[in-house]
């Protein structure tokens, strides 16, 4: 029985988790995250969870490690220099193969920044902040609903994959309060974990671990990776909006989309057909859709809150085949429709002309 | 009656059991050469071991079992 | 003919990696021994350093868990916070525990974490060839301290016992040392109030052991043994720091 609630982003993914059995959350508070630990210092515990405050965001994501590694649903949260932090720990969660749900509320940076929205931990999320070769999914909401959508959908796809997950979200999304259902819950929060470390009752110990000195044995775990990477790309997703009849194609994730969706508007009532891809994985990164999309459209512009890093993915996609223009706005300046409808109009007519 | 055996092939011939017997019934072969390229420890006699358990409980690998008639 | 002394069921068959004489092999020993005087085997779950002991996970049999270099104590937290019946200790040396580790491990006895955590003290970096550690002591000579610390420069010695004896979560502190037969059964004895301490859910447990490196000291086995005596023990006395009563 679920009914509509208004809740900040930031709380509905903590209840999502809640709902998603989320047995353990580890944490430390920064700005604008801090809800989501408080949250479940309240309500974790009345469901018989653990909540603890650590003493870093070091500390936290070592806990995930522990817990995770024996066996049990966990989650860490933070925002992008508590990210920065726990980059080693994920690393890792990554080579240990064990699952866990971290949840980035991004903001200003570099260094300490600000505590404004922002998209600049793309490159960190995706390409592996932490050091070795290793891909986690990271999954991006654009909606308070969407937030609490997916954090259950992180918790699955984490045991499914033994596999770190990521919720990249902005201080826009943790922040903001939006009517939310938690109408979702958990698929398979009932499989027995054989390989974590529970105790070693009856059978051979089990051994959490990412060391391997052997080259060729390093290897042999390197690929055996790669290989689960490689099939987490069925996990893409994304959203399509007016791309049926699209000139220029708009990619923009999380809370920008919204704004994108807006400008488009803007621009349809202008006669300009504008669309929206819409990434809601950033990794798997929807390739297969911007490439075809490639084909019929005359351009692209991509528009982030950051220098430009989806963007390069974006590119990679297009494969040259099409003009891939972009849009960031930085230090957690939010751009409003209108200039982005602007910006829009000026690819869109002079990609007419070519 | 007491009986020490050494695994010849775990011991690394450190030498902390010849060093704490009481009764120097201890000593590291000069002729013996483990696989791994050490000189193990051997018992030079049995009979005059109390079962003080020192070489044992001195022992970093684990090497020497003791027994008790 | 029975058998009076073996291989303690909590250790493996596989042979260890640790140079001839060093402490870990006697410390792994007596940790084993105690699991299974207490018949915990089957509960008990290790955390294991980045360290010379990085390959205790082949060593002890029970569940281990390998993690980053200082973060033991957090690791054994999120274990022992999921399954507080299990029985989790983590195993650490002077560099992971005292240097990077401090925060995990300051916390860990702050919040009374009820794990047992075994602190092997050999003044020096073993794994990584012999570099100064916090507890290196003054005018020890390490790869990095060529012409032995000063303690103008590197400060001084660091002493955990004392500073985490303070912390009221804190069950029993005791440090010890297994240089000699003698030694060797105090140290098992704090070992086994250590694990007992968990098993009674007393609180925050630790056994900082002091421990021979007769590589990186340069010093035949025998004689590191002395050198515990006449070096470390002055400095780093051998004691129970704080003993939880009830």
């Amino acid at each position: 029985m679920s009914k509509k609630i208004l809740m900040e982003g930031n709380e509905a993914i903590a209840e999502a988790a809640i709902r998603a059995d989320c047995k353990c959350y580890f944490g430390y508070p920064i700005t604008p995250q801090s809800e989501l630990p408080a949250y479940l210092s309240k309500h974790l515990p009345e469901k018989g969870g653990v909540f603890l405050q650590a003493e870093s965001e070091v500390a936290a994501i070592n806990m995930v490690y522990g817990a995770g590694g024996s066996g049990v649903r966990v989650m860490t949260s933070s925002s992008s220099p508590g990210i920065s932090l726990k980059q080693e720990g994920i690393s890792y969660l990554v080579g240990a193969e064990v699952p866990c749900v971290i949840v980035n509320i991004m903001r200003g940076g570099p260094g300490l920044g600000n505590i404004a929205p922002s998209q600049s931990d793309y490159f960190q999320a995706t390409k592996g902040g932490g050091h070795g070769d290793y891909k986690m999914i990271v999954l991006a909401p654009s909606s308070v609903q969407e937030a609490a959508d997916l954090t259950v959908d992180a918790f699955d796809l984490a045991d499914k994959y033994r596999n770190p997950v990521m919720i990249l979200g902005d201080g826009m999304l943790g922040q903001m309060m939006e009517p939310v259902e938690f109408k979702k819950s958990s698929k398979n929060n009932l499989k027995r974990k054989t390989w974590a470390t529970t105790g070693a009752k009856g059978r051979k110990p089990n051994v959490i671990n990412s060391l391997y000195l052997q080259p060729t044995e390093l290897e042999k775990v390197n690929k055996k990776l790669q290989k689960k990477f490689k099939s987490m790309e069925k996990e893409v997703r994304y959203e399509k909006f007016y791309m049926e009849d699209a000139e220029i194609a708009i990619i923009a994730y999380g809370t920008v989309a919204r704004i994108v969706k807006t400008s488009i508007e803007y621009a349809r009532k202008e006669g300009i057909k504008a669309g929206l891809i819409r990434p809601i994985t950033l990794y798997p990164f929807p390739r297969k859709v911007i490439e075809d999309a490639a084909n019929k459209i005359n351009s692209f512009l991509v528009v982030e809150l950051s220098a430009g890093q989806m963007v390069e993915d974006v590119k990679l996609a297009v494969n040259g085949k099409k003009d891939v223009y972009f849009y960031g706005k930085l230090g957690g300046v939010v751009p409003s429709p209108i200039e982005i409808y602007e910006k829009i109009k000026e690819i869109a007519l002079s990609s007419r002309k070519k | 009656m007491k009986k020490i055996i050494i695994n010849e092939e775990l011991c690394k011939g450190c030498g902390l059991c010849v060093e704490f017997c009481p009764k120097k019934i201890l000593v590291i072969s000069e002729k013996k050469l483990n696989r791994k390229g050490r000189h193990p420890v051997i018992v030079l006699d049995e009979k005059k071991c109390i079962g003080c358990k020192s070489c044992a409980l001195m022992c970093p690998e684990v090497a020497i079992e003791i027994y008790e008639e | 003919m029975k058998k009076v002394f073996g291989k303690p069921k909590a250790l493996q068959e596989t042979p260890t990696h640790y140079c001839p004489g060093c402490g870990h092999g006697i410390i792994h020993r007596l940790i084993a021994e105690v699991i299974d005087e207490f018949g915990i085997r089957e509960k008990t779950i290790g955390v294991c350093p980045v360290g010379c002991a990085v390959f205790a996970y082949k060593y002890f049999n029970v569940d281990m868990l390998e993690a980053a270099h200082g973060r033991a104590p957090a690791v054994a937290t999120g274990v022992k916070r999921a399954w507080p019946d299990r029985i989790v200790f983590s195993y650490q040396g002077d560099g992971d525990l005292a240097a990077i580790g401090t925060a995990e491990i300051v916390h860990a006895a702050c919040r009374g974490e009820n794990i047992t955590v075994i602190f092997v003290n050999n003044a020096i970096y073993g794994m990584t060839g012999g570099q100064m550690a916090p507890t290196t002591l003054i005018g020890q000579k390490t790869e990095t301290t060529p012409f032995g610390r000063n303690s103008k420069i590197h400060g001084y010695p660091i002493k955990m016992c004392e500073m985490l004896s303070v912390l009221d979560g804190t069950a029993f502190i005791s440090r010890v040392s297994v240089n000699k037969p003698a030694n060797v059964i105090k140290a098992k004895k704090a070992i086994k109030k250590a694990f007992e301490m968990q098993i009674k859910g007393k609180g925050f447990s630790m056994v900082e052991v002091l421990s021979q490196c007769p590589t990186n000291w340069g010093l035949k086995p025998i004689e590191a043994l002395k050198w515990v005596d006449e070096k470390m023990i002055p400095v780093f006395p051998l004691k129970d720091f704080k003993v939880k009563e009830g």
